[in-house]
């Protein structure tokens, strides 16, 4: 890591607000309701939709509004070289249950009581803000399988790196000492945030700095997600 | 004074902004936020004088009563059947709502088993409740054919306006051809012809949102009915048997099959697995 103070300091070249090059595609898995993929950098996403059905064990039902349960996993071939062991651990619960909480005030789940609409997300290559593309899939996956939403949700992870705060952290930025995650999760008509996790230590200042610009570049996603919607059906 | 955002016809997206202030008056999948009438469904936005509405690409299945669906029997007790009709909730089928006689200490699975496929009708729809009945013109167990799954917001598409395309594809294939509500289509027929039916299902579904779709179908059908190759023992026994199909089905509504005679239940294939199907 190059530890220079010039104004374009970001290992890659590309500006703080800039974010890696971004694909996506709606409908990749024809079997389940809804699917999408979304490419951030290197970080591939895999979502699937499946259900409304009978939410099982029974304990968990809620009889007003369905639930959404999310399954993140990181496939085994998918990190830098070492084995990623595929399967629950305890990681993949807090995302699963991070990435449920900032889906869930989308979804209109009213009209599911007692059922549970199942997501399942595979990464297929990480580099770094897995979470944030996993959102970003999942939300669009959500939309092609027709479920009522208030809105799509953006994510996209931004951060304070060599004391500058940037958009769309990758692996070799995150690493660096002192480096600040921080995951954001927005729905962009709506204005809400449905996800903010910290990792690091970060001034107020810089962080109401992150916030504002994390809402800036969730519309650069917000757009692609339109555009990729469009796209299928044209 | 209201903006209008989106084009008539364009593609929208969830939460998507469509007009600004109180001219315009939202309905079906879209909704009124402040000043803001917003999209809340993936669909194609529909524009009739000061309503907008959004005709969805993809849906989820809405129960309705009234609605004539494919159920699959998953489950039993005593005194009622636990059918799949791919809504939020198991349709129930209750031993009074069923035609047959069902003698006393008679097993259900009797009448009808697990993993049969029935068309019946829903008679009422609560949170908690899908009920069921087989009492009425049409509704019976379907046995052999295929079955193949249509989005169900497609389903309109696939019938057509005043079943139109339905009537397209049954003239063409030859085969039966049931669709419930729920987006679960029966076809019945040779097998071979059976497999064009499934493809132009697919193709309605598929491209449901286009226009002019019904001369797309039938120019699809005219190219694949001419490549058909029949088996000619397979023929002989399916053109008996079409025939007098034909003259039923030309009479009936698609939902109103006359009974037959009962038949092996051969698997269902849903999705683009093309299998043949096994022979009684």
């Amino acid at each position: 890591m190059s530890k220079n103070t010039k104004a374009v300091k970001r290992h890659d070249g590309r500006k703080a607000d800039d974010l890696r090059e971004m694909e996506a595609k709606l409908g990749v898995i024809p079997s389940a309701k809804g699917s999408a993929m979304f490419k951030i950098g290197k970080t591939i996403a895999i979502a699937a939709v499946r259900g409304p059905k009978k939410l099982h064990p029974k304990f968990l039902q809620d009889p007003e509004r369905g639930k959404i349960r999310c399954n993140y996993n990181m496939m085994a071939f998918s990190g830098s070289g070492n084995r990623v062991r595929p399967g629950p651990n305890r990681r993949a619960k807090e995302i699963n249950l991070v990435i449920e909480n900032a889906l869930t005030p989308a979804v209109k789940l009213d009209n599911y009581p007692g059922c549970s609409i199942d997501v399942f997300i595979n990464l297929i290559q990480t580099d770094a803000g897995t979470r944030c593309a996993a959102i970003t899939a999942a939300s669009m996956a959500l939309a092609d399988a027709g479920f009522e939403m208030k809105d799509l949700v953006s994510a996209v992870a931004v951060g304070k790196v060599n004391g500058e705060v940037v958009a769309d952290l990758d692996k070799p930025e995150e690493d660096v000492e002192d480096a600040v995650d921080i995951p954001i999760a927005m729905m962009p008509n709506e204005k809400e945030i449905t996800l903010l996790q910290l990792d690091g230590l970060i001034s107020q200042e810089d962080l109401s700095k992150a916030v504002d610009l994390a809402e800036v570049v969730c519309d650069k996603i917000y757009k692609l997600q339109k555009e990729t919607i469009a796209a299928r059906y044209e | 004074m209201g903006e209008l955002f989106v084009k008539e016809k364009e593609i929208v997206v969830p939460g998507q902004t469509l007009a600004e202030g109180m001219d315009y008056l939202p309905a079906g999948g879209a909704y009124r936020d402040g000043e803001n009438i917003r999209s809340s469904i993936m669909g194609v936005l529909g524009i009739n004088g000061r309503v907008l509405r959004i005709i969805p690409l993809k849906s989820q299945y809405r129960a309705r009563p009234g609605d004539m669906v494919i159920a699959k029997i998953t489950e039993m007790t005593n005194t009622v059947w636990f059918a799949d009709i791919d809504g939020y909730r198991d349709g129930i089928l209750s031993l009074r709502e069923v035609p047959e006689y069902v003698g006393d200490g008679d097993e259900l699975c009797q009448y009808y088993n697990y993993g049969d496929y029935v068309l019946a009708k829903l008679i009422q729809v609560s949170r908690k409740n899908m009920v069921l009945t087989m009492k009425g013109p049409g509704l019976r167990k379907l046995s052999g054919g295929r079955l193949v799954n249509v989005n169900p917001s497609k389903v309109p598409r696939v019938i057509g306006k005043q079943g139109s395309m339905i009537g397209l594809i049954k003239d063409k294939t030859g085969c039966r051809l049931i669709i419930g509500q729920n987006g679960l289509a029966w076809i019945q027929g040779a097998p071979e012809h059976e497999l064009v039916a499934i493809e132009a299902i697919e193709m309605i579904n598929e491209r449901g949102h286009e226009q002019g779709l019904t001369d797309k179908v039938e120019k699809f059908l005219d190219e694949k009915m001419k490549d058909v190759v029949v088996d000619d023992a397979e023929e002989e026994a399916h053109e008996t048997e079409k025939t007098t199909k034909e003259k039923k089905s030309s009479k009936t509504d698609s939902k109103d099959d006359s009974d037959e005679e009962e038949q092996p239940v051969r698997r269902a294939v849903g999705g683009k697995k093309k299998s043949k199907r096994s022979k009684k």
